[in-house]
């Protein structure tokens, strides 16, 4: 207790101590379990292949070992292959998404803008309906002749009602209206209003809106898995996504293939450590970089969920 | 000619702005206006040799309810229906208690330093995806080298079989929703609270209201419009499945899917393991009126409430 309190046993305006103490347990309890899988994965890594054969997964391992990574460094082809398609992707889809959206959500945001109820309402109504996943399907794949090209895991994640409207409401709360006058005023047009005076004491929210889509294009698996079949432009989620499957592959239909066959398809796959050094590689960069951006996605994240 | 005058005015004044929004509206017009009228495929025999989207969609022969009676008969859609609803309530209302609960454990933590750091650390499977989540459960899980399965072991009990097992899914499925989702959303909402003008709780403080009293009498009435249309949002998308969690948590496991088929799963196999694109419509088709139909819905029940808290 703090000094100068004396004969209280608890000050009022603080939560008893016991209860302080469970609800830390709890709370902190629960972050621990969010972030021990990731842990484990770490030292599965670096645990030595033959041991982690021999004991299963341990939180200690038997034998320690850096093997995994060597490997992975001296034939990981494929999987350099694949960082390269996820950084592509995500930079290009982040640059191209951050533009779009931000001169959607720009006009939105002025209200002489004449048509801007109609075009939010265009945005706004793809949240609630959806012509489905088989005709979307067909349109990209079909009529737009996106599939085994990088344009497939970029457009159809470009734009997005959700960041429109957190970027809108960002703009029409955090502009003041003077600073859009006083451009007008100068003769400025409304682009260079946007470029020279807006988007400059704007980029925190635009921050936010690229935070999500890097976050989204990095992450994404799901484009792929519908609509990239060639090896060579696989991104990171979706490699980890196909070695799985073959694993799931092999195991259920060991009894049908004769055993050296399915002994011969698990070599041509990645060991068990290399596996999980992977996924370290794959999660690595978010997971220390998150803790620095994640105000931006409170901030969004906030906006979004304050009725508009 | 007056008219048409004004007309051409507003335009030109407004031509920047419709510039503006010239590359989004058409990115909205391809990707997500373009497919809808797709989805009467739900109504046909899909062709995929007719040439195009327009020419498949039209010239595709009309098989009237067929792909629906399919759907309904084969008491899929009675399995995907349940699992979708029933565990989107589950992850609506345990999802709701323990993220308000969270949120104002970490408001109320009097080590503000570690409650940051709490919220942190739960707020990283958010930024995790699913396929590097199911590895993470896979080191748990694994029949043979899993964590779970060694610790049965050692106290005695027989391995479990989880990726063939069902009955144990409902279980695992529910908890890696909430691990998943419960560091973002209490961040929604401690944000909410930590919104909330401290006046409040300084007048009550000199009142000598403890902070359970505080809780109950400022907190959670301050946030339930939130709360309230979070939740209506939730219901609206009651029918519509997180794909990954359900597609690749489980590993795709056929033994599992009494318990892991949801319409999501289902539209996605129909398409592109079975190549029966009318089904996949039907069952697509079906997911996207309903769902619809409940947003709509959800929407007009808070207007009788509470006009101001309507979406729209």
């Amino acid at each position: 207790m703090k000094p100068g309190r004396p004969g209280k046993s608890y000050d009022i305006h603080r939560l008893p101590p016991v209860w302080n103490a469970l609800l830390h347990l709890f709370a902190g309890g629960f972050a621990f379990v969010c972030i021990f899988p990731f842990v484990f994965v770490v030292i599965l890594s670096f645990t030595d292949e033959n041991a982690l054969l021999m004991y299963g997964y341990r939180i200690v391992p038997e034998q320690w070992s850096t093997q995994a990574y060597t490997y992975l460094f001296k034939t990981g082809d494929q999987l350099f292959r694949s960082y390269g398609v996820t950084i592509l992707i995500t930079v290009i889809g982040t640059l191209l998404s951050v533009c779009m959206t931000t001169l959607y959500a720009y006009a939105l945001s002025r209200s002489n803008f004449k048509y801007r109820k109609f075009f939010t309402f265009f945005a706004f109504f793809t949240m609630l309906f959806g012509g489905g996943l088989v005709p979307t399907y067909i349109v990209v794949a079909q009529m737009l002749q996106l599939k085994d090209t990088l344009w497939a895991l970029i457009l159809p994640m470009a734009m997005n009602a959700f960041h429109i409207i957190v970027l809108r409401t960002f703009l029409q709360t955090m502009v003041p209206n003077p600073i859009i006058e006083s451009g007008k005023i100068d003769g400025a047009s409304e682009f260079r209003i946007l470029f020279r005076l807006v988007v400059p004491i704007s980029l925190p929210g635009i921050a936010t809106i690229a935070l999500f889509c890097t976050l989204s294009y990095w992450n994404d698996w799901f484009n792929a898995l519908l609509y990239i079949d060639s090896g060579h432009l696989v991104p990171l989620q979706s490699l980890l996504m196909r070695i799985e499957q073959s694993m799931q592959f092999i195991i259920s239909n060991s009894a049908l293939l004769n055993s050296g066959q399915s002994r011969e398809m698990l070599q041509s796959l990645p060991q068990e450590t290399t596996r999980m050094a992977m996924v370290v590689l794959a999660t690595g960069p978010i997971v220390f970089a998150y803790p620095f951006f994640q105000r931006y996605f409170i901030q969004g994240l906030t906006i979004g969920a304050v009725k508009d | 000619m007056k008219a048409l005058q004004s007309k051409m005015r507003d335009l030109g004044r407004n031509g920047a702005f419709l510039l503006m929004v010239l590359p989004g509206a058409a990115w909205f017009l391809i990707f997500c206006y373009l497919p809808m009228p797709g989805a009467i495929l739900a109504f046909k025999q899909y062709r995929l040799d007719l040439g195009g989207f327009f020419e498949g969609l039209i010239y595709s022969e009309w098989t009237g309810l067929r792909n629906f009676e399919f759907l309904f008969r084969a008491h899929d859609a009675y399995i995907i229906t349940r699992n979708t609803v029933l565990y989107n309530l589950v992850f609506i209302i345990l999802g709701l208690v323990l993220s308000v609960a969270m949120a104002i454990i970490l408001f109320n933590l009097t080590q503000k330093k570690l409650a940051k750091l709490y919220q942190t650390g739960m707020f990283m499977p958010y930024f995790l995806s699913w396929i590097i989540v199911s590895y993470f459960v896979f080191s748990f899980l694994s029949v043979d080298k899993g964590v779970l399965n060694q610790l049965l072991v050692s106290l005695g009990i027989e391995p479990v079989h989880w990726y063939s097992e069902p009955k144990y899914w409902p279980f695992i499925l529910v908890f890696m929703n909430i691990w998943k989702g419960l560091g973002y959303s209490s961040v929604v909402y401690l944000a909410a609270i930590a919104g909330i003008d401290k006046t409040y709780y300084e007048a009550a403080m000199i009142d000598g209201a403890s902070k359970w009293q505080q809780t109950m009498n400022i907190t959670l009435p301050l946030i339930k419009p939130m709360m309230i249309v979070l939740t209506i949002l939730a219901v609206g998308g009651i029918f519509r499945a997180d794909f990954g969690l359900f597609y690749q948590v489980p590993r795709d496991s056929g033994p599992l899917f009494s318990m892991t088929n949801v319409i999501d799963t289902y539209v996605y196999r129909s398409m592109k393991v079975l190549g029966d694109f009318g089904l996949a419509a039907a069952a697509g088709f079906y997911q996207s009126v309903v769902g619809f139909i409940l947003v709509l819905t959800a929407n007009w029940a808070v207007k009788k409430v509470n006009e101001d808290q309507a979406l729209f």
